[in-house]
């Protein structure tokens, strides 16, 4: 269906004719394309005028001002001192590198865009053309052949007449698609209890002699390394305890102030009362947060409150780490602590009582964490 | 060496009849050129993420050249002096080298991150166009459903790429990922452990990604973007309402050298800015956050902007753990980030058949509409917007509450009563504002245009001369049918006024040799 004036749309000419103009055979494949032309016309028709100069000659200037900036860019690319020597003043030349380099490229690629782009939009004729859509299906003619095609291939196969045929080759092709993907299963480990056991655990990890608490170094931890009120980062004092190898096993060592330890006492889980998890006023929770896994590490003196910057859960210090704002659900795990008392330092006496870390879908959930 | 015979034109013909020999090309390459093309800055908005995605490929295959990725342990030796001595990865450590040691380096790696976020920020908006003017709508429903797709492909690239510096940020994103995967019912350990090839983070897991993010991902946006560049090659573009253009024709420009000129140019345009920006301002200083330690993070940790309202959602979201004691959890960051996701994949996948149910439309559709004329799709569109950014600001509610001095917790209250509140809220102000449009536009067809001219009659009644758009009836009314195309609103739009003075230091006159006809005559269909 065509959806303009078929009276302006012009008539099939004879391509034979010699006296056609290039014009005229232009307008024919566009007609043969069922296009029609609304509006051409040169946007300067008395050409060589001033203004059509002065238009060329921005377009040109543009040009050759993108080759000037992309030899710059070249230019400073090679020759700009740009060697990082560990110190950084705007003084230095090499601090320029990196800018110098985008603004030249970048004004080569603007001046030639713009130039393009000018070219386009002041140089070239002002045209309008509307083309037919043909939006929709094939004509029922077409359709018809087309499902006798296809009819007529499924016939020579005979996919209806061999029933058995096309079940035997669907159940057969069922495994061969299974095997494409069964390499993949290479990927598969299995997790074990890789999530609910840490570093801290003595059996597993150190002979089953107590694990001591470390600083970063490697240095151990003694009671007079933190002061009153003040924190540390532990970790497990075995090889590579401090390395992402244990990325369960980061625990925060707090010294609470004298006040706030008597809170803690009181308010201290059963099973921590049992297994006597504070040394003094020292208390030990799971740096890692329980909610999705970041370092739970701004701590918060004045409110006694623990924060996870990643997603802003907030652990009450003197209340087992329990959460108290944000999506975090369960406590940061406390890890039972003593002194050794020939060596002087720290050591765990056990692993976390429940599993560290954000929950996962196998978690086990343990009586005790009902008192909670 | 002798002069060959005859000019540039019979050379030009004698190489297209080579080729013509070989690849029958006279016909094809006539409809090509001759293909019309509709004009509207709001259809170029694809092309900015199609022009950034090649500046990535670019970018990439240079990062590439110099990129380890290895989890491997080193000790650092280059000349950044702060971080020497530490141990790190050797992807973390050919990062920076890739910042500090490559010629260029660091602004390649400027370049390929800015480009990823124009890359993304342009489907956003493309995306917004197409669903505000329904170009969705029969016949294109499956180039939406190929564009949703793509865009997902795309976060999980970006994502993989800034996780593969496994700087101490992008490690974060990474152990957020790890929290999340272990949290889907039945599979979740066992897909992590799969992912990170044990216990988090193991050493396996950036070149792991890295195959995804520079083969298989690619490689599967290439494939998808040449369909959907062909579906609408194909299909044909839609265009906006106006005189002379139905449902059945296209009206425009060819598309050489109209069209391709305009490409060329805004594809050098958009490399252009990206490159200015690469060079002036900084993105992502790795060498800042040091290497990847489980137990180091600091506050203002936010991902790129396409994934903080995920971030976000996951911030807001109540802690609600369901346990079926003693064996199974559900964690509470499964809500927000698996279903929370899977819902932002799946909803706008149907989107076009959910409205097909209710408009009960199965025709095909090749004028766009204005968003005013669908007050309900519009609506929708914007209630998704605000939803949206209240999570982008949510994954960001730390740096607001410090910048702005306002309690962390009260950020975190008013992101989750505002996600409930406003979305509702902006749906009904949206619903109203599009009807109060639509009976504007009425009211200028059936009245005519406000002239600002205030007359007084003989009784002292003031009154506005209005100017209708047609001859009026006995009643000053004019019967003019909307038909979906602009209403104009103010008296210049219809040629009231002069073209205001042109010229800087002094007026000139409008260039006479022209023929006098000025484009928005033409563009208005008079001839």
């Amino acid at each position: 269906m065509s959806a303009h004036n078929d009276e302006n749309r012009p008539d099939e000419v004879d391509l034979s004719d010699p006296k056609l103009t290039r014009f005229e055979v232009y307008r024919e494949g566009l007609r043969r394309d069922d296009i029609e032309i609304i509006h051409y016309e040169p946007r300067f028709p008395k050409p060589g005028t001033g203004a059509e100069k002065r238009m060329e000659r921005i377009v040109g200037g543009l040009f050759l001002g993108a080759g000037l900036f992309a030899t710059l860019f070249v230019v400073a690319y090679i020759w700009w001192p740009w060697e990082y020597d560990g110190t950084a003043s705007w003084r230095d030349p090499q601090t320029w590198y990196t800018p110098i380099l985008g603004v030249t490229l970048g004004l080569s690629l603007l001046l030639f865009a713009v130039g393009v782009l000018t070219w386009a939009k002041k140089l070239l004729p002002v045209e309008e053309l509307v083309q037919d859509r043909h939006d929709g299906g094939s004509s029922t003619e077409d359709r018809r052949i087309a499902e006798s095609t296809v009819d007529t291939t499924v016939e020579d196969m005979g996919l209806k007449r061999r029933p058995f045929l096309v079940k035997a080759a669907l159940l057969g092709a069922a495994p061969l698609g299974l095997a494409a993907v069964a390499p993949l299963g290479g990927l598969i480990k299995d997790p074990g209890d890789s999530l609910m056991v840490t570093a801290w655990n003595a059996e597993r990890y150190n002979d089953g002699d107590p694990v001591g608490l470390m600083m970063k170094d490697g240095a151990l931890v003694r009671p007079d390394m933190v002061s009153v009120g003040g924190q540390i980062t532990v970790f497990p004092a075995i090889e590579h305890g401090a390395s992402n190898e244990f990325a369960n096993a980061p625990t925060l060592l707090i010294h609470l102030r004298e006040q706030d330890a008597e809170k803690l006492r009181e308010n201290l889980y059963p099973m921590y009362q049992e297994v006597d998890a504070m040394w003094g006023n020292f208390v030990a929770y799971s740096k890692i947060c329980t909610h999705v896994g970041c370092p739970a590490s701004l701590y918060e003196q004045q409110s006694q409150r623990l924060l996870c910057p990643c997603h802003q859960s907030q652990f009450n210090v003197i209340d087992n780490a329990a959460p108290i704002f944000g999506p975090a659900t369960r406590h940061l795990p406390m890890l039972p602590i003593t002194v050794d008392e020939q060596e002087g330092h720290f050591v765990a006496t056990s692993d976390f009582l429940v599993p560290p870390g954000p929950a996962f879908w196998n978690r086990p959930s343990l009586p005790e964490e009902d008192e909670e | 060496m002798k002069r060959r015979n005859g000019n540039a034109d019979s050379l030009m013909t004698k190489a297209g009849g080579e080729l013509d020999d070989r690849f029958k090309l006279a016909r094809p390459a006539r409809v090509l050129m001759n293909k019309v093309f509709p004009d509207h800055w709001s259809f170029l908005l694809g092309e900015i993420a199609l022009f950034s995605f090649i500046l990535l490929l670019l970018t990439g295959t240079f990062l590439a050249l110099f990129f380890e990725p290895s989890m491997a342990h080193t000790t650092y030796e280059g000349s950044y002096v702060p971080l020497q001595g530490v141990g790190m990865s050797k992807a973390y450590e050919s990062t920076l080298d890739i910042s500090f040691e490559v010629r260029g380096g660091l602004i390649m790696r400027q370049m390929h991150h800015w480009a990823t976020l124009l890359f993304m920020a342009s489907m956003l908006v493309h995306m917004m166009r197409i669903f505000f003017t329904g170009a969705f709508r029969a016949p294109r429903e499956t180039n939406w459903l190929i564009g949703i797709l793509m865009f997902w492909v795309a976060f999980f690239e970006g994502f993989f790429g800034y996780s593969l510096p496994d700087d101490g940020l992008s490690g974060t994103g990474l152990r957020i990922m790890e929290g999340m995967t272990a949290s889907i019912p039945f599979i979740g350990p066992w897909a992590s452990a799969a992912l990170f090839g044990g216990p988090f983070p193991g050493d396996s897991v950036i070149s792991m990604i890295y195959i995804f993010h520079v083969f298989l991902f690619p490689l599967i946006l290439l494939a998808l973007i040449t369909v959907h560049v062909g579906l609408v090659f194909a299909q044909k573009h839609t265009q906006w309402p106006g005189p002379g253009r139905t449902e059945h024709n296209v009206v425009g420009f060819r598309m050489f050298p109209n069209y391709v000129m305009k490409q060329v140019g805004f594809m050098l345009f958009i490399w252009g800015v990206v490159a200015a920006m690469a060079g002036l301002f900084q993105i992502n200083p790795v060498w800042l956050f040091g290497p990847y330690e489980a137990s180091v993070v600091s506050s203002g940790s936010q991902p790129d902007f396409y994934v903080m309202y995920l971030d976000g959602l996951i911030r807001l979201f109540p802690a609600w753990e369901f346990r079926m004691a003693p064996y199974f959890t559900l964690a509470p960051v499964f809500w927000p980030g698996i279903v929370g996701m899977g819902l932002s994949v799946l909803l706008p996948l149907l989107y076009p058949a959910i409205e097909r149910r209710f408009t009960k439309d199965r025709g095909h559709h090749n004028l766009l509409q204005r968003p005013r004329d669908v007050p309900a799709r519009t609506g929708v569109g914007v209630m998704v917007i605000v939803f949206w950014l209240i999570g982008v600001v949510s994954g960001g509610n730390d740096v607001f509450a410090e910048t702005f001095d306002i309690s962390l917790n009260a950020m975190t209250w008013g992101g989750r009563i505002g996600i409930v509140v406003l979305p509702i809220l902006s749906y009904y102000l949206t619903y109203r504002i599009c009807l109060g449009l639509q009976q504007h536009d009425r009211e200028v067809l059936a009245h005519g245009l406000e002239t600002g001219i205030l007359m007084r009659d003989p009784d002292g009644r003031f009154y506005e001369v209005h100017q209708p758009l047609a001859e009026p009836d006995e009643h000053g009314h004019t019967e003019l049918e909307y038909s979906g195309a602009p209403v104009p609103k103010k008296m210049n739009r219809v040629g009231a006024l002069p073209p205001t003075d042109k010229g800087f230091f002094k007026s000139i006159e409008e260039p006479s040799d022209n023929g006098g006809t000025s484009r928005d005559e033409i563009e208005a269909g008079h001839k």
